[in-house]
């Protein structure tokens, strides 16, 4: 169990967290979504005892994280996958950490065989590839066994394999009763993985719900037709009170409506169909959503681009 | 994988413990220490300093003997002569105590040290522990060698000191203590300031530049002031003859105090820096 409470956290006029409220439970996954520079690592940072909140506070079973004595038997945490020296063996990395919490060292080799690392334990870590970094830093957090475990973007880097490997970790450590907290920007990795997802938007809360409530809250619900005869099948819904909008590529998006009804409008007037299905929101649609008006850092949109040479025209 | 998971989770549960006993502590710091090479040349680095270039000094003062005055001789003092290249070691010594904090930020391991044991002093206390037996231990063993080889080439001359004499082991496990203290001093400045260069920069300054500034001094300042600057402090322990520079010294133990509190004030002060700001 993980509790923020009015937490919030200044760098110089940055305000990287504002006034944040939430709660992770146990035996959820729990997705951590915000555009970048929303907070999150910074919210987990503070979780961890290693930034100092401005104020508020983040409690863990009900206590601040330095008030736990040998706080990996209870937390465990991924927060940068490159965060160990690159002179030192993995293993050394690990039996440090080990050693500091009275975890003893055979559980190192435990670790480092769940994430596949064994065979290049010795090695100096300064070698590994991103998503080896990424298994070193997953051993980690896995090393005192902990009821509570944070992951900060714990899929970068991964190839297919490691993303799944890492799925099912996620799952099954839920599965067992454990509080599981993980931030990712993947959606449709979330969409699979997440039960919970709180979702911020520079620095403020914007959501804190169940996966299924947060994705029906998006409007992105429609029902798209394709049809060579676009435009009267568009004239025919409107003057049935359907919603219609156009979509690429021949399509209408209508509302209003439910498939069968546009169906039989298209059958009874004689018009031929080539697509006919129902658009469900997706945890992407519903994020893009309800995320729009934060996001700090947007990119042009493609359409937007000017190329230097354009600009005679 | 689930399997082990699982079968551990009870076991590992039951060792909580109420708090977190420092030798634990000590031990993860250990194992931090002995597993990077920059411990190890560092250590190989200081303690050859000492005792070669110790020797290439002493060769130096032999071959140039005669040209010595007679008061020369007299007030020459083939203990601490026997030792110089510690001020030299002190560099190497200093550089790994910066290292010691400063490449824990730059890899970003301090935080997964932090995260294991949210106690930041009792890290620091911990580090300054074993940094510091480590580097008395193997620079009391360099510093007996450079001694030795020192008194077998100075017998060339007819002079010498032996254990046995007045000071002279003092001197020895000071010489020792000099590059300790030192050590502790620039792990203290490595942590106030954070970044390799940076810290060792300032231990560079504070040991070697400072010095000549406040020589250039008009005097009594130079020397009022002077004696009372870190190296200054470190390397009155280490003279059998106080009167060295004309009496501009401390003596070995306002020596050893001095250097002593400078340790402890860059401990103190980045210590809690350490503490009080963001990991
Ligand atoms: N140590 C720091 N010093 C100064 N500013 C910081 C620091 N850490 C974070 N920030 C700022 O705080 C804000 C939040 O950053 P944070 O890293 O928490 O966001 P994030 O949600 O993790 O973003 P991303 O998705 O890109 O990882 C950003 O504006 C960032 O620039
Ligand atoms: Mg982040």
């Amino acid at each position: 169990m993980i509790e923020v409470r009015n937490l919030s956290k200044s760098f110089g006029s940055t305000k990287a967290v504002d006034n944040m409220s939430f709660e992770v439970s146990p035996g959820t996954v729990t997705g951590f979504l915000g555009p970048n520079g929303a907070g999150k690592s910074t919210t987990m940072r503070v979780i961890m005892g290693l930034d100092h909140p401005d104020s508020g506070q983040a409690l863990i079973f009900g206590k601040p994280y330095s008030k736990i004595a040998n706080p990996l038997h209870q937390v465990g945490a991924l927060l940068d996958a490159r965060a160990f020296h690159g002179g030192r063996s993995a293993y050394n990395h690990l039996l440090f950490l080990a050693q500091a919490n009275g975890i003893p060292a055979r559980r190192v080799d435990e670790v480092l065989e769940t994430v596949g690392l064994s065979s290049v334990a010795k090695k100096r870590a300064g070698t590994f590839s991103m998503g080896m970094g990424q298994r070193l830093g997953i051993a980690a957090a896995l090393l005192g066994n902990p009821e509570i475990l944070l992951f900060d973007e714990p899929i970068n880097g991964l190839d297919p394999e490691g993303i799944l490997w890492v799925r099912n970790l996620l799952k099954s450590l839920a599965s067992e009763g454990r509080t599981v907290f993980v931030s990712s920007h993947l959606m449709s990795e979330m969409a699979q993985t997440a039960d919970y997802v709180v979702v911020v938007g520079r620095g403020r809360l914007i959501d804190s719900a169940p996966i299924s409530q947060f994705i029906s809250k998006s409007a992105q619900r429609y029902v798209v037709v394709r049809s060579p005869a676009i435009d009267t099948l568009e004239g025919l819904l409107k003057q049935s009170g359907a919603d219609v909008a156009q979509g690429p590529d021949n399509t209408l998006e209508v509302t209003n409506a439910t498939c069968a009804q546009v169906g039989e409008l298209a059958g009874a007037n004689s018009i031929v169909l080539h697509e006919l299905y129902f658009h469900e929101p997706t945890l992407e649609s519903a994020y893009m959503e309800l995320t729009q008006d934060d996001v700090e850092f947007h990119a042009k949109s493609s359409n937007d681009m000017t190329f230097p040479a354009d600009k005679r025209n | 994988m689930e399997a082990t998971l699982a079968t551990n989770r009870n076991q590992t549960n039951s060792t909580f413990h109420t708090s977190q006993p420092f030798t634990n502590t000590l031990q993860s710091e250990l194992t931090k220490f002995r597993s990077v090479k920059s411990s190890f040349w560092s250590l190989i680095v200081a303690n050859g300093v000492t005792i070669v270039l110790s020797a290439i000094i002493c060769e130096a003062v032999v071959n140039r003997w005669n040209k010595r005055s007679l008061s020369e001789r007299i007030l020459f003092d083939p203990t601490t002569r026997s030792l110089t290249g510690i001020v030299l070691a002190q560099l190497a010594i200093g550089v790994l105590g910066v290292l010691l904090i400063s490449a824990e930020y730059s890899s970003g391991t301090i935080r997964a040290t932090f995260a294991a044991t949210p106690n930041r002093t009792k890290v620091l206390t911990a580090k300054a522990v074993v940094f510091a037996v480590i580097t008395y231990i193997t620079c009391l063993i360099s510093v007996l060698i450079a001694f030795g080889v020192g008194q077998a080439i100075f017998t060339q001359v007819g002079v010498g000191a032996s254990i046995g004499q007045p000071g002279v082991l003092r001197v020895i496990l000071m010489s020792a203590l000099y590059l300790t203290i030192g050590g502790l001093f620039a792990l203290g400045l490595g942590t106030l300031v954070r970044h390799t260069a940076g810290g060792i920069t300032a231990f560079v300054v504070m040991m070697l530049v400072l010095p000549g500034i406040v020589g250039a001094l008009p005097s009594p300042w130079s020397s009022d002031i002077g004696r009372y600057l870190p190296n200054a402090a470190g390397l009155a322990m280490t003279s059998v003859i106080k009167q060295h520079a004309g009496g501009d010294m401390l003596g070995p133990l306002g020596g050893l105090a001095v250097f002593c509190g400078w340790a402890a004030l860059a401990l103190v002060v980045g210590g809690t820096r350490l503490v009080t700001r963001d990991a």
